[in-house]
């Protein structure tokens, strides 16, 4: 196994006055695949370039290993890097793109540097591509070449900073599962950087979601997507519906949630990191496919009744939108088994009842992005 | 290096730039259109006149000019010392411009603006003022020779303007621009991500500027070099105005005939003479650059 454990210590940035990057702590396993995950500006790119060497933290430590490398130049970190647009030296073949860092880690046995050469064209299946210039290969292959020059030295962490933003969504699963078996296959520490939270949950050990320069939540996919911390983790992994509401009484693991004037739901609300009092204003998540749907009437006690407003059918999945008759301002998305034909009609009346154990309280008091 | 390749692989594509991107947009009536005014005035202005000027030199059918070219030693030896000084004011235009577009491309965009101005509000000065402020600032009792005198360097005045260093020094501080410009533009275009790739992969800050930034800034070194070459050898005013008798370059030289000694199928001769060399230059700059692996399609 070649990775090492990294750990990040009360990390920060400033650029000037706007904090790019507050208090990030992170402790990631030898081997472990860990992605950063966050909107646009959440802070995590420039966590990367930090560990990286790019940018100089502002305060914290950066440890790999044991080794503190917090003010390491970045030629002497050793850290494996991909780059979003591959960065592969145009003017090298693909082969002098992959010896590259074993020449400037002074190996200057062109047998052995050639060797390794191989191993790594080998690992990446790009044997027979070794003459060639970047410009000549595709864009996967580009990618390709660029996890094997980073990886031909065994660095003790990969980073890599969107590296399948560039591609198509086919060859981007593709690539995923490429990515992934290296990782295993090496043992590699990898801290992966994208936007994309469907990435992210399926290549991760664990996911960091970052937001506004800080981390929201720290934890594996299922963590993540059964129990998230806050409206914006919830919102952010996974599709997730929102109700507005007053919490009118919580005690004994049940809280009464006033949605209107006269629909109030009781709910045995599950371990929730800020249980909301009574009298606060919250908001009520659950995701679309832990609502069941039945005809109006059907439904037994304690169900919202609801219109549907449309109905599609999208393969895996029928996705059923509905408006809520005691709140016409909330649309809720249903997903349901794709067995059987067309469930429901648009303008059909139905009940719905919500999962209690699915259902999820926050505090409304944070923003969350749309 | 071993390169197994089971899969045969394609002729290297050249990327020739046969026809211009735009060809695409407009009919060919219209590029035609488009051109013509152009082709015209280089029809009436440049190839006519260099026509009548190659007719002249091989007035009444002789290569009596020519013969009279090679044979006195002084002639050709101005023609050396062209070339001599364009290849120095070159080098040195590239040594002390490199940097400088080096900086351009790096600094943050208000500086940069900055450095850009001190490098262009030269360029629109006419040349003949720029060449007048070297003679001003070496001439026999100038602010160099005043300055060397007054810090005991020197005892008298030296002998700076109308010698062969003083037109080097003054033609690279015209030209410089043009190399700068080219080199500055091919850096700005490098993604900045090759240098973080070199330095994460291990090579230190000179080492990734020798390996990858130097490489990959060449197609403007050689576009840089190749204006400057050809300007410097056709250059008149600065080496008419700081330059000697004993300093005389081919331009200075094709001036004196047509304008003191009317001999014009002389002067006809010598530029067709300095118009064949610097073709040549031109000629064997881009069979240099085209051979240089891989930087053709750097752009």
């Amino acid at each position: 196994m070649i990775g090492q454990y990294l750990s990040l210590i009360g990390l920060e940035k400033h650029f000037g006055s706007v904090r790019a990057v507050t208090t990030l702590s992170l402790e990631i396993g030898a081997g472990e695949f860990v992605s950063l995950v966050g909107p646009s500006g959440s802070g995590k790119t420039t966590a990367l370039n930090m560990i990286a060497g790019f940018e100089e933290p502002s305060a914290g430590k950066i440890v790999i290993g044991g080794r503190d490398l917090t003010h390491v130049t970045p030629n002497r970190r050793g850290i494996g890097m991909v780059f979003q647009k591959y960065a592969l030296f145009p003017h090298m073949t693909v082969q002098q793109n992959i010896a590259f860092p074993l020449r400037m880690r002074g190996q200057s046995n062109k047998t052995r540097i050639a060797t390794r050469v191989d191993e790594m064209l080998e690992l990446v299946q790009l044997s027979s591509y070794g003459e060639r210039y970047p410009q000549q290969l595709s864009g996967g292959q580009q990618q390709r070449v660029a996890l094997a020059r980073a990886l031909a030295f065994e660095p003790p962490v990969l980073l890599m900073d969107e590296p399948l933003g560039a591609l198509d969504k086919k060859l981007r699963e593709a690539m995923q599962f490429e990515i992934k078996r290296l990782q295993e296959r090496l043992g590699a520490t990898v801290v992966y950087v994208t936007h994309d939270q469907d990435e992210a949950l399926t290549m991760s050990d664990r996911v960091a979601v970052m937001a506004g320069g800080e981390l929201k939540q720290f934890g594996t996919p299922t963590e993540l997507y059964r129990h998230p911390n806050s409206a914006f983790v919830a919102d952010f992994i996974g599709r997730m519906n929102f109700i507005e509401g007053n919490c009118i009484e919580n005690a004994g693991g049940t809280a009464m949630v006033r949605l209107s004037d006269d629909t109030v739901l009781s709910i045995r609300a599950q371990g929730l990191p800020a249980r909301p009092s009574a009298g606060q204003s919250i908001k009520l998540a659950i995701r679309p496919e832990r609502v069941r749907v039945a005809r109006r009437g059907e439904g037994g006690s304690g169900c919202l009744a609801a219109v549907v407003q449309t109905c599609v059918f999208v393969g895996s999945v029928h996705i059923l939108v509905v408006r809520l008759e005691c709140r016409p301002d909330v649309l809720l998305q249903i997903q349901l088994p794709a067995e059987g034909g067309q469930p429901f009609r648009e303008r059909d009346t139905v009940d719905l009842l919500l999962d209690d154990g699915a259902i999820h309280l926050f505090a409304d008091t944070e923003r969350h992005a749309a | 290096m071993s390169g197994p390749s089971e899969v045969p692989q394609p002729a290297f594509p050249r990327q020739r730039r046969s026809s211009a991107a735009s060809a695409r947009f407009y009919s060919r009536g219209v590029s035609v259109c488009l051109a013509a005014p152009l082709v015209v005035a280089l029809a009436i202005g440049f190839v006519y006149p260099v026509t009548r000027l190659v007719g002249l030199s091989f007035e009444g059918g002789s290569l009596e000019q020519y013969r009279r070219l090679v044979a006195e030693p002084l002639y050709l030896g101005v023609l050396a010392s062209t070339v001599k000084v364009a290849v120095v004011v070159t080098i040195a235009s590239l040594l002390l411009g490199f940097p400088v577009a080096y900086l351009m491309a790096r600094l943050r965009h208000g500086i940069a603006m900055v450095v850009a101005a001190c490098v262009f509000i030269p360029l629109w000065t006419s040349v003949l003022v720029r060449s007048y402020a070297w003679v001003v600032l070496l001439q026999r009792n100038g602010i160099v020779n005043t300055l060397l005198a007054d810090a005991g360097i020197t005892d008298g005045p030296m002998k700076l303007i109308y010698t062969q260093g003083a037109v080097i020094v003054a033609m690279t501080h015209v030209l410089m621009p043009f190399m700068i410009l080219p080199i500055y533009s091919t850096l700005r275009t490098l993604p900045p991500d090759y240098n973080r790739a070199a330095r994460n992969l291990g090579a230190g800050a000179f080492r990734a500027f020798i390996s990858i930034t130097l490489p990959l800034s060449l197609p403007g070194v050689f576009a840089g070099s190749v204006l400057c070459f050809v300007l410097a050898l056709g250059f008149y005013i600065t080496p008419a105005l700081v330059g000697g008798p004993g300093s005389m370059l081919m331009a200075t030289l094709i001036g004196q005939q047509t304008t003191v000694l009317l001999d014009w199928p002389f002067a006809a001769a010598l530029s067709t003479v300095l118009l064949t060399v610097t073709l040549i230059f031109v000629f064997l700059f881009r069979k240099t650059l085209s051979l240089s692996k891989g930087l053709h399609s750097v752009h």
